[in-house]
């Protein structure tokens, strides 16, 4: 049977790991090199670079970052943010990346995700969405960071992106992110149901046990989470030792 | 000298920086001579079996990689492990380079997600030098929806998915094959990879 995958991400901006306080500002933490070598000796499954460049000029810094952590971390890497095209694809993948997360440009041009499954195998296509609950009771899709909302029903989109050729689905719960109360498992529920690719968990770990909970609860194939190992509150050990204690596979 | 094969598929940049962080000499080519002159041969590959071969056959190098698998250690990884098998069903059937018997078919799990994607735990089968001084509990990374059919003589390991799916081949002489990637398979991987330097 396969793992269960702890992913940790890192937020990334001209280069740098950034991580937002409080809605005010943006605090500079660190270089994405060293933190990708110890989350790998954490034992992490993979990691994910998230940039927030906003200049367009400074696009070209994250894939010097991925290829100096191809240089020294062998395990998958992932990079999503600011990939809009096949050729973002392609220079991101050559930099050493083996995934790429495309978010608001799927939902904005669909095609990007057929195009890039097509030329590049859909195992290194993975789909970013950001999603809320309506007061109907069922979830849309947001795009520009969980701003904007798209009136576009969640289910009806993961079917979509599955149909298009997406490897994966990183599925972040706006109701939960940054509420560390654990992940949103209604949503995650329904979209592993409606879909046969891996679903990432993403939005809302706070504690330990939120990881087992979300593997213990639904068949998701992975859990995300930033901040929860940015501050170091937990190491990606533990959380696989709490895992293994309650029985779930990791490596 | 370690001859990584490039012949235009994949991300082969990964491998030889895995081979470097080693201090492992390596160098990537699609020449003949330079693989004639290698200590040992790494046929890596991402894509599709049938167009991958192409490649191989176009740039005049499956002759030599058969002749090369007699007197030296090679590797192949992912498709480049399935291309030492006989034959494949991949979109069509296409020759391999028959180092290694048996054939290429897509993955049969029914109920379970095709690609077989992320951190498997390695079963052992016959014994294999690749795979020596690994820890007990050995995971490693896949990304694939064909896999090999061989017999159990070359099956150095697998992993349940569905059913047993072939991780490690091995010949008994000089041919080994890797379904999964080693260098993306964090410190076993590592471990893989350090022992087949060790060969040379």
């Amino acid at each position: 049977m396969l793992a269960k995958r702890i992913i940790p991400c890192l937020d990334v901006r001209d280069g740098r790991v950034v991580k937002g306080v409080n809605f005010e500002g943006i605090r500079e933490v660190g270089d994405p090199v060293a933190f990708a070598a110890e989350y790998d000796r954490q034992g992490a499954d993979e990691i994910v670079f998230y940039d927030i460049t906003a200049s367009h000029e400074g696009r070209g810094v994250i894939l010097d970052v991925v290829r100096e952590t191809a240089r020294r971390v062998f395990v998958p890497l992932t990079v999503g943010g600011g990939i809009s095209t096949v050729d973002d694809i392609r220079d991101t993948l050559r930099a050493g990346a083996d995934k790429v997360s495309v978010n608001s440009q799927a939902v904005k041009n669909p095609q990007l995700i057929k195009e890039g499954a097509d030329i590049f195998g859909s195992q290194c296509i993975c789909v970013g969405i950001d999603a809320k609950k309506t007061p109907a009771g069922n979830w849309t899709v947001y795009i520009n960071g969980g701003r904007v909302d798209m009136h576009l029903d969640l289910l009806d989109w993961v079917r979509q992106i599955e149909q298009l050729g997406a490897g994966e689905i990183c599925l972040n719960s706006i109701d939960t992110d940054g509420v560390r109360g654990g992940f949103d498992l209604p949503m995650l529920k329904a979209v592993v149901d409606a879909v046969n690719i891996p679903v990432i968990a993403s939005g809302g770990a706070g504690k330990l046990t939120d990881f087992g909970d979300a593997f213990e609860q639904t068949d998701c194939s992975a859990a995300l989470a930033a901040s929860l190992f940015h501050f170091r509150e937990l190491t990606v050990a533990d959380v696989k030792a709490d895992c293994r204690s309650r029985g779930i596979i990791v490596r | 000298m370690i001859a990584i094969v490039d012949y235009g598929a994949g991300n082969i940049f990964s491998v030889k920086n895995a081979l470097d962080h080693l201090g492992l000499a390596s160098e990537l080519t699609d020449d003949a001579k330079r693989i004639e002159a290698a200590d040992a041969v790494i046929l890596p590959g991402v894509g599709a079996f049938p167009s991958a071969m192409r490649m191989l056959t176009q740039k005049g190098l499956t002759g030599v990689l058969k002749a090369e698998a007699k007197r030296k250690p090679l590797l192949g990884i992912c498709l480049g492990m399935q291309m030492l098998l006989e034959k494949s069903y991949e979109f069509e059937e296409c020759d391999g380079l028959g180092l290694i018997p048996g054939t290429v078919e897509r993955i049969d799990a029914p109920g379970l997600i095709i690609p077989h994607m992320g951190w498997n735990r390695l079963e052992r089968g016959v014994a294999c030098p690749l795979l020596e001084g690994l820890p007990e509990e050995a995971f490693v990374y896949f990304v694939h929806s064909y896999a090999a059919k061989c017999p159990d003589e070359v099956l150095a390991a697998w992993v349940g998915y569905g059913g047993r799916v072939p991780a490690m081949v091995y010949d008994g002489g000089y041919v080994y094959g890797a379904q999964f990637h080693p260098e993306k398979s964090g410190a076993v991987g590592l471990q893989i990879l350090r022992n087949f330097g060790g060969l040379v």
